[in-house]
C-alpha cells in the first residue's frame, strides 16, 4: 500500500516535472514565431479613402515582414452607430504608444448636437498637443517651386478650435479662441526642441498679435521667452497673412515653424499644396506619451472612395515615420527608398500627381521595389 | 398712352447719374513715405485720360482731439462724408505711440463693411503661377478682428471672434451682386464651419440664404483649408470667394502673393456711407522721394474706383493701358525686375492713354 503510494506520488512529480518542462518548451518556441518585441500598433482607418489607403500601407508592411501588429478600430463621426466609442480608441493607444491614422470626416452639423468634432475629443483625450508636418518636396513630383523643405509645429488643443460657442442674441455668435501661457510655452518648447533634436537652424512664429493683442500676443510672448534658452537657434516671427504670401512666393526661406491652431491648419494645408496636395505629405501629432501618424494636410476625398484612385504616398511616409519612430529604422527606410524610387522614375503615378495609375497599382509598384531590393 | 409715352423720356435711366460730362468730387489721401509720389502719378494719368474727377486733397494726419485722443482730422471725415468715395495711398501706423490704427480708423468711420481684392496676374511679370484671377470679398467688421479680449486669469487670455447675422447677410448680398454686376462666374463662400459650428455656421447660413435670391449665380461652399490647399495648385478653380474677417485677411494677402505681391493687387473697401480705395503695400520709406516707387496698386485701385463710379470706359482705358505698358516691359519699376523710373512708368502709361 505504501509502495503504491509513493509510487503514485511519484508519477504524479514526474509528470508535472514533464509538464512544466514541455510548458518551457512550448513558450520558447512562441517567443521564436512572435518574439516579445513585435509592435502592436492602433489602426483608425478613418473616413473617405481612409481604409483604402491604411490596406495599402498593411500589404507594404506584409510585404516587407515588418513586425508590427495592428489593432483596427473602425473611429468616425460620420457614421456614428458602426463606430467604436472613443474611450476604447484612447485606451488602446495610450496602452500601444503608437497609432496609424487615416482622417476623419468632420461634417459642419452634430448629430448629438455637440460643439466639439470627435478629432477634437480625440486629441484631449490624449492630449495631442503638437502636430508636426514636414512639408518637402519630393522627388519627381512637379510642383512650381522645388526646394521646399520646412516643418510645421501646430498647437492644436486650444486656441479656435476650443468649440466654445455660443449666441448671445438672435444672430449673433461669439467663439471663443483660448489661448494660455502654459500651453502656448509647451508648444514653443516643442518646436525648440524638434530643431535641436534635427539640426534645423530657425524657427518662426506665426501669429496675428498686431490685432489680437492679448490672445496672439500671449503667444508671441511664450515662444519669445522659450527661445531665450535656445541660443544656437535663430527665433524670427512673421504675421500670418504675411506669411502665407511668403510661402506662395519664397517657400524655401522658411525652416521650423510654430504656430496657433488654426494658422497651423492654414500653413499645412498649403504647405501641402506647394510640394503637390494632400496625398504625398505625411504629419503626426504628439503627446508627452504616444503619437499619432497621420497624414499633414486632412482631407478625407470621399469623391474618390472605392474608385481606387487615391495616392497612398502620404499614408506610405505615416507607416515609414511610424516604423522610425518604434526603432525599426531599417524597414522605415527601404520604405522610404521604395516610394522614392517609384516617384523618381515616374511610370507609376496616381492622378493628383499628374499620372493615370491606380492606388493599387501605385502600391504593387512599392512592393515590387522593395522585393528587388531585398534579392 | 401719351403720357406713358412722355414718361419713358422723362424717368431718368440710371446712368444718367453718373453722366460723364458731369465732373464728380473725389477725395485724396496720399499716404506717407512713397504714397505723394504715386498718389501723383495716379492723378497725371486721370488727367491724361480726361477723366472728369475733380481731386480734394486731405491730410490724415492724426491730430488731438477735444478730448486728448489723437484721431483723423475733421477735415477728412466731412471730405469723405461728402464726396461719399475716397483713393488712399498707404498709411503708416505708428508701433505703440498710442492712437490706434488709420486704417482702422477710417474703417470704422465709414463703415466699411466689405473688402474686396481682385488679384490677376499680369502679362510681363512673370510668376510661377500664371491663370490666377480670383476676387476676395472679405467681411471687414466683426469676425476675430472684433477687438474684444481680455485676460481671465493670469496666463489664460480669451478672444471673441463676433459673428452677427446682419454683418454676415450684407457682405453675402454684396459679394452676389459683385459677381453679376462683374459678369463672373462663380461665388466660393470659404469656411470653417466644421471646427466652428456656431458662427461659422451662422455665416454659412446667411450665404446659403442670400443665394436663393441669386439663382442664376453659381454657389459652392468650401473649407478655408481645401481653398489653401487648392489655392496653390491651381488657382483657376476659384473665381470669387467671400469669407469672415481673418479668413480674408489670410487668403487675400496668398493671392497677393501669387501674383506678384501687394505693389500689384487694388483693393476697394465698400460701406455704409461711401467707398475707399487703396493700395495696401507699405509705405516703403526707404525708396520714398526717390522716384522709384511702383503706382500699379494704386492706379488699379483708381480704376475700380471708376468702375464702381460708374466710369466704366475711361477705366477700361486706363487698365489696358497699364496692363500693356507691363507687358511690354519697357519701362518696368525696381520691383518688376525693371530700371524705369516712377515717371518712365506714368509717362508710357499716359502716352497710350491719350493715343486712344
Amino acid at each position: 500500500m505504501s509502495l503504491i503510494s509513493r509510487n503514485v506520488f511519484r508519477f504524479l512529480q514526474q509528470g508535472s516535472v514533464n509538464l512544466a518542462a514541455r510548458n518551457y518548451q512550448s513558450t520558447a518556441a512562441n517567443l521564436g514565431e512572435r518574439p516579445d518585441t513585435r509592435v502592436h500598433c492602433t489602426l483608425i482607418p478613418g473616413d473617405g479613402v481612409g481604409p483604402e489607403l491604411v490596406y495599402a500601407v498593411q500589404e507594404v508592411f506584409k510585404a516587407i515582414g515588418a513586425p508590427v501588429d495592428f489593432e483596427p478600430y473602425f473611429l468616425s463621426e460620420v457614421n456614428p452607430s458602426l463606430s467604436v466609442p472613443l474611450e476604447k480608441v484612447a485606451a488602446s493607444i495610450n496602452k500601444n504608444r503608437v497609432c496609424l491614422k487615416g482622417i476623419l470626416a468632420t461634417p459642419d452639423y452634430s448629430n448629438t448636437g455637440e460643439a466639439q468634432t470627435l478629432n477634437m475629443k480625440l486629441r484631449h483625450a490624449l492630449d495631442l498637443y503638437a502636430n508636426v508636418v514636414h512639408v518637402k518636396s519630393l522627388p519627381g513630383i512637379n510642383s512650381r517651386h522645388t526646394n521646399v523643405d520646412c516643418v510645421i509645429i501646430r498647437e492644436q488643443t486650444e486656441g479656435e478650435y476650443s468649440a466654445l460657442e455660443h449666441e448671445t442674441v438672435k444672430g449673433v455668435v461669439e467663439c471663443l479662441k483660448i489661448v494660455t501661457a502654459k500651453k502656448s510655452e509647451r508648444i514653443a518648447k516643442f518646436a525648440f526642441d524638434y530643431a535641436t533634436k534635427h539640426k534645423r537652424k530657425k524657427v518662426t512664429a506665426v501669429h496675428k498679435a498686431n490685432i489680437m493683442k492679448l490672445g496672439d500676443g500671449l503667444f508671441l510672448r511664450s515662444c519669445e521667452e522659450i527661445a531665450k534658452l535656445y541660443p544656437k537657434i535663430e527665433f524670427d516671427k512673421m504675421i500670418v497673412d504675411n506669411c502665407t504670401m511668403q510661402m506662395v512666393s519664397k517657400p524655401e526661406q522658411f525652416d521650423v515653424m510654430v504656430t496657433p491652431n488654426l494658422y497651423g491648419n492654414i500653413v499645412d494645408n498649403l504647405g501641402s499644396g506647394l510640394v503637390g496636395g494632400a496625398g504625398v505629405v505625411a504629419g503626426a501629432s504628439y503627446s508627452s506619451k504616444c503619437v499619432v501618424f497621420e497624414p499633414g494636410a486632412r482631407h478625407t476625398f470621399s469623391e474618390a472612395v472605392g474608385k481606387n484612385l487615391a495616392n497612398p504616398t502620404a499614408m506610405f511616409l505615416c507607416g515609414a515615420n511610424l516604423l522610425h519612430h518604434v526603432n525599426l529604422s531599417t524597414y522605415s527606410e527601404m520604405i522610404k527608398d521604395a516610394v522614392n524610387t517609384v516617384l523618381k522614375e515616374g511610370k507609376i503615378r496616381t492622378k493628383d500627381v499628374g499620372g493615370q495609375s491606380s492606388t493599387k497599382e501605385f502600391t504593387f509598384a512599392v512592393i515590387n521595389k522593395l522585393e528587388e531590393s531585398r534579392l | 398712352m401719351a403720357v406713358r409715352f412722355l414718361k419713358q423720356f422723362a424717368t431718368p435711366t440710371p446712368t444718367t447719374r453718373y453722366y460723364s460730362s458731369q465732373v464728380k468730387k473725389c477725395t485724396l489721401i496720399p499716404g506717407d513715405g512713397i504714397g505723394p509720389e504715386i498718389s501723383a502719378a495716379v492723378q497725371k494719368i486721370f488727367a491724361a485720360a480726361n477723366v472728369p474727377i475733380e481731386w480734394e486733397s486731405v491730410d490724415v494726419t492724426p491730430v488731438r482731439g477735444p478730448d486728448g485722443t489723437f484721431g483723423i482730422p475733421q477735415k477728412a471725415i466731412d471730405s469723405v462724408n461728402r464726396n461719399k468715395i475716397g483713393l488712399k495711398g498707404p498709411l503708416m501706423t505708428p508701433v505703440g505711440k498710442g492712437h490706434r490704427s488709420l486704417n482702422l480708423a477710417l474703417r470704422k468711420e465709414f463703415n466699411l463693411y466689405a473688402n474686396v481684392r481682385p488679384c490677376r496676374s499680369l502679362k510681363g511679370y512673370k510668376t510661377l503661377y500664371d491663370n490666377v484671377d480670383v476676387v476676395t470679398i472679405r467681411e471687414n467688421t466683426e469676425g476675430e478682428y472684433s477687438g474684444i479680449e481680455h485676460e481671465i486669469v493670469d496666463g489664460v487670455v480669451q478672444s471673441i471672434k463676433l459673428i452677427t447675422e446682419d454683418a454676415s447677410m450684407r457682405v453675402a448680398e454684396f459679394a452676389f451682386k459683385y459677381v453679376i454686376e462683374n459678369k463672373r462666374r462663380k461665388l466660393t463662400a470659404v469656411h470653417k464651419a466644421n471646427i466652428m459650428r456656431m458662427s461659422d455656421g451662422l455665416f454659412l447660413r446667411c450665404c446659403r440664404e442670400v443665394a436663393k435670391k441669386f439663382p442664376d449665380v453659381k454657389f459652392e461652399e468650401k473649407y478655408l483649408d481645401t481653398v489653401c490647399l487648392n489655392m496653390v495648385q491651381d488657382p483657376s478653380k476659384y473665381d470669387v470667394l467671400v469669407m469672415p474677417n481673418l479668413y480674408g485677411d489670410i487668403l487675400s494677402d496668398m493671392c497677393a502673393g501669387l501674383v506678384g505681391g501687394l505693389g500689384l493687387t487694388p483693393s476697394g473697401n465698400i460701406g455704409l456711407n461711401g467707398a475707399l480705395f487703396e493700395s495696401v503695400h507699405g509705405t516703403a520709406p526707404d525708396i520714398a522721394g526717390q522716384d522709384k516707387a511702383n503706382p500699379t496698386a494704386l492706379l488699379l485701385s483708381a480704376v475700380m474706383m471708376l468702375r464702381y463710379m460708374g466710369f466704366h470706359d475711361h477705366a477700361q482705358v486706363i487698365e489696358t493701358a497699364c496692363f500693356n505698358t507691363i507687358a511690354e516691359a519697357k519701362y518696368l519699376t525696381g520691383d518688376l525686375g525693371g530700371k524705369a523710373k516712377c515717371s518712365e512708368f506714368t509717362n508710357a502709361i499716359c502716352q497710350k492713354v491719350a493715343s486712344k
